[in-house]
């Protein structure tokens, strides 16, 4: 059995177990035993996933599951909040990315992200905004305006914007500006790229614009995102895990093939949850 | 017409849409008094702006009707004896000169000591340290000019006139930099040194609270790329914050050129423009008045309440600009 | 799920987290820059403070360049920028902690006196000892006419403020233009003004006419301050007190002022910190005396900033110590004043 995209099919679940069926699947990403607190608040208890390469997980749960909290900690962006703290490894490569030795800079360039809110820098010109990464991070590029071309196109917003690339990147729609953080998230070519919500502000329109944009993104990396949404999580992902906080700490509650979730979920929580009883 | 109209589609005929129905808010008469009694409370305030500039003008009218444009442009301050000050030149020029001088060192020395500050302080202190500091640096800006002054003659004088001397030796060459006379102290450059540090809390004040209000998505955005603590700053924080650091400038700027007392203490009042500023003699309108007021006669202090005026004239313009900067340059919308 | 859920809990960790060995290096090249820059400026007789430092920020940036070259280029940068910044904030905060070590340190010794807050200078000369004398009639006068700024400016401030935010009058983009720039009025500007008016008109100086041109330098802070507390207000509050029938006047005084009381006091306690050491206007309206008085109106009053400033130009020790006892004086007003502020602006919220 194939899904959609031609991928051998495996069930993914936690992890002991999927690196035994997947073993002939390469992993993006993969997070062991992960564990968050805020300070004293356990928030995100014993999640393992694997993310084969080149695929779409979406991240679904009700509100306040520790899904984007999880999704946090895959590119070190949890550590920005005071008092926030971790357990377990996520690997990339077969690396740690939270060994003490890793640059966490170097890993958040790999390991891109787009956030729920678009958030294009707003002194800077469409243009500046595509390459803010390569100078931030003073990545050599053979030429600054080959890479924005690519970039925009990828993005699905070359078309809509190749004659004003001079304007202020605040100058665009809202999906636009989703789309310009996008093209900005590929520019510094990350291998995965985490998308926290990326259309809760956006209307149907741009949303179906990026939902495209993340299914051509995903025949070349491996992509995780966050909905809130479930006929989103339907429409774009391969895989889906369910993340649930009952009263305690969010923990992943079941996760595998996008089309098994919908259909046979065997979890009765998951199959309340997709088929909106809840959340 | 049909029921619904689509937007896009043909619009109603004019004939269809009602004239505009003018509201008519009748306020009770609690309203009215409660109106005219804050009205009149706030418009006090800018009655008493025009009350200062229209009191120095009439009081000092004579000084610029009989001087004219040679109060501001010339330089000679003579007292003479006579009561009706026949035998009497006054002139602010190089008051006003100095005074530019002195807070433009200032301003200069100040604002990137502030900035720096201002970054340290929200973006490198640790978290539980950043109150006190900020608290510390609130107080530094209140701290009384006087005391300011006092610290500057008995501690910081003898320190910024060595350097002056260094300064001189090692860029002397630099026509701003050189001295006819071997002598350090009460100079422009001690003065502005010591304005510097009375101005750089009040700069460091504004720019952090403006740093502190960087969206935290933008700054989270640039983190995401694999960029640095420096990265983070340069393209998110300071485009962001620079119309408050411009703006707590201008603060500083207004608050130099009108400081007295501290001046007074550290500055060699010399009524001759003098543009090498480790020489030890300058200018300050401020200082003027308080240096001559003591004993002058009642015709001098006509010429005293003109440079007053002068002085606010020059602040005010100073503060214009600096409100019309901040208000053009403010938020960026995104 | 299940299977793992018995497996105990790890302990949070912050991987993160900067330890004493990742610093070590850092420390070890500021104590040891230290350390060299303190030879050499005892080597070569470069002076103080200022010749030290000198020597140890160039050690200190060649140093961090070497220590963070193996990170790469944006680390390194990082890593200067971040060393550059650091430095510059100790040389800004360099001269608060000197002017507060040496205001405390030297201020002690007149102010550990108890005559100096029991008696005034009548029958004592600045240069006498300091068991003699004292600076009640600085004191006083400085509580009179800070207190006259204070009748004169809360009230108006608020009105101002009320203008701007609650009635929202024709010419409030006016009147907040005008408060903007009163705020940079030269204090002596103020001081010459009233002297002009008021000193002139009485054909004296008096503690009114000090408290007077106070007031002008007051008014902005407590109408600014006072207009961004009654911009917290939510509008919804002021739309419920309306939607219940509420005339303007009542919504205000009722529903708008009483959920910012301590953003009031505030504005007028930061109003006070403000002016309570300014010397220039006192020069001209308030000018100097040397023994206690009541009276606003009865001639010239003395003041913190005025004795200080006699003091400072008589230019001896006895007269520098009081000097510094009267700053120290001034220090803890302003230290009092914030940190009730900062005590009372934490109220107001929820």
């Amino acid at each position: 059995m194939t899904d959609v995209k031609g991928h051998e099919v495996t069930k993914m679940v936690e992890t002991q177990e999927a690196v035994a069926v997947s073993s002939r699947q390469k992993a993006g990403l993969e997070a062991r035993g992960i564990h968050a607190w805020f300070d004293k608040h356990h928030a995100l208890e014993d999640v393992n996933l694997f993310f084969p390469e080149n695929t779409v997980t979406g991240l679904i749960g009700p509100s306040g599951c520790g899904k984007s909290t999880f999704l946090r900690i895959l590119n070190r962006m949890h550590e920005f909040i005071p008092k926030a703290a971790m357990a377990g490894e996520v690997l990339l490569h077969d690396g740690d990315i939270y060994d003490p030795s890793v640059n966490p800079a170097e890993i958040r360039l790999k390991i891109g992200m787009v956030f729920q809110k678009p958030n294009p820098f707003p002194a800077m010109t469409i243009a500046e905004n595509v390459v803010a990464g390569v100078k931030l991070a003073k990545l050599k590029v053979a030429s600054r305006d080959e890479v924005i071309e690519e970039c925009l196109t990828r993005a699905g917003l070359w078309k809509e914007v190749k004659d004003r690339l001079g304007a202020k990147g605040g100058s665009l729609s809202g999906g636009q500006q989703q789309r310009l953080c996008i093209a900005r998230a590929l520019a510094v070519n990350p291998e995965v790229l985490l998308m926290d919500e990326p259309c809760s502000a956006l209307d149907p329109g741009s949303t179906l614009r990026i939902e495209e944009t993340i299914g051509e993104l995903s025949k070349t990396m491996t992509i995780i995102i966050v909905t809130h949404n479930m006929q989103q999580a339907a429409r774009v992902s391969d895989y889906c895990a369910f993340f649930l906080a009952d009263g305690g700490p969010g923990h992943l509650v079941e996760s595998g093939l996008t089309s098994q979730m919908f259909t046979t979920p065997t979890d009765k929580r998951t199959e309340d949850y997709v088929q909106g009883r809840f959340g | 017409m049909g029921a619904v109209v689509d937007s896009g589609s043909e619009r109603p005929a004019p004939l269809d849409v009602p004239a505009k129905r003018v509201i008519v808010a009748r306020s009770s008469r609690g309203d009215r008094i409660f109106r005219g009694i804050v009205s009149a409370g706030a418009l006090s305030s800018l009655v008493l702006l025009g009350l200062i500039a229209v009191f120095l003008i009439v009081r000092s009218g004579e000084i610029f009707g009989r001087f004219g444009l040679d109060f501001i442009f010339s330089s000679d301050w003579t007292a003479g004896a006579e009561a009706d000050g026949s035998d009497s030149t006054f002139g602010v020029w190089a008051m006003l000169i100095g005074t530019i001088i002195v807070s433009l060192i200032a301003v200069v020395v100040a604002l990137p000591l502030a900035v720096g500050a201002a970054l340290f302080i929200e973006f490198y202190l640790p978290e539980r340290l950043r109150s006190a500091v900020r608290m510390l640096v609130d107080i530094s800006a209140a701290v009384p000019s006087v005391v300011y002054g006092l610290w500057a003659v008995s501690i910081f004088s003898g320190a910024a006139s060595s350097w002056g001397e260094l300064l001189h030796k090692f860029a002397g060459w630099f026509p701003l930099f050189g001295v006819e006379n071997e002598q350090y102290d009460r100079s422009p450059f001690v003065a502005g040194l010591v304005l510097a540090i009375m101005i750089t809390p009040i700069i460091t004040s504004v720019s952090r609270e403006v740093f502190s209000r960087t969206p935290p998505d933008l700054v989270n955005a640039s983190y995401a790329l694999g960029g640095s603590r420096w990265g983070a700053i340069r393209n998110v924080v300071l485009p962001y914050g620079s119309s408050g650091v411009v703006g707590g400038t201008m603060l500083g700027l207004g608050r130099a050129l009108g400081e007295t007392v501290a001046v007074y203490l550290v500055l060699n009042l010399v009524f001759k423009p003098n543009f090498r500023i480790l020489e030890s003699q300058g200018g300050n309108v401020a200082s003027l008045i308080a240096t001559k007021f003591g004993e002058a006669s009642q015709y001098e202090i006509k010429a005293l309440l003109a440079a007053g005026f002068v002085l606010f004239v020059l602040t005010m313009v100073v503060n214009m600009a600096a409100t019309y900067i901040v208000q053009k340059k403010s938020p960026l919308e995104s | 799920m299940s299977d793992t859920a018995l497996a105990p809990t790890p302990a949070p960790i912050r991987p993160w987290k900067v330890t004493p060995r990742m610093v070590a290096p850092q420390l070890g090249l500021a104590f040891g820059g230290a350390v060299a820059a303190m030879a050499v400026v005892l080597a070569t007789g470069l002076a103080g403070f200022d010749g030290w430092l000198v020597v140890f920020v160039p050690i200190s940036i060649i140093g961090t360049l070497l220590l963070s070259r193996s990170k790469g280029a944006v680390a390194s940068v990082d890593a200067i920028v971040g060393n550059g910044i650091v430095t510059v904030a100790g040389i800004s905060f360099y001269p608060i902690v000197s002017l507060l070590w040496t205001v405390i340190s030297q201020g002690l010794d007149a102010l550990l006196n108890w005559n100096f807050v029991s008696s005034d200078m009548r029958i004592s000369g600045p240069d006498d000892e300091l068991n003699m004398g004292g600076a009640l009639h600085a004191l006083v006068g400085t509580l009179m006419m800070v207190s006259i700024a204070a009748v004169i400016t809360l009230p108006l401030g608020v009105l101002t403020a009320v203008y701007v935010t609650e009635v929202r009058g024709k010419l409030r983009t006016l009147v907040r233009f005008i408060i903007q720039s009163m705020s940079g009025v030269p204090s002596i500007v103020a001081g010459l003004f009233i002297y002009s008016t008021v000193v002139m008109g009485m054909n004296k100086f008096s503690g009114l006419a000090g408290g007077l041109a106070l007031a002008i330098l007051m008014l902005p802070t407590v109408a600014r301050t006072a207009e961004e507390v009654l911009k917290l207000v939510p509008d919804d509050l002021r739309s419920a007190s309306y939607a219940l029938g509420a005339p303007q006047w009542r919504t205000t005084l009722f529903v708008v002022l009483p959920t910012v009381r301590s953003g009031i006091v505030t504005s007028g306690i930061l109003g006070v910190a403000r002016i309570a050491g300014e010397t220039a206007p006192l020069l001209l309206t308030a000018s100097y005396f040397t023994a206690t008085t009541f009276s606003p109106t009865e001639g010239p009053v003395a003041s913190l900033p005025m004795f200080t400033f006699g003091l400072l130009q008589s230019g001896t020790e006895y007269s520098f110590a009081r000097a510094w006892a009267c700053s120290l004086l001034l220090l803890l007003a302003v230290f009092v004043l914030f940190t009730i502020a900062r005590a009372l602006s934490g109220r107001d919220k929820r």
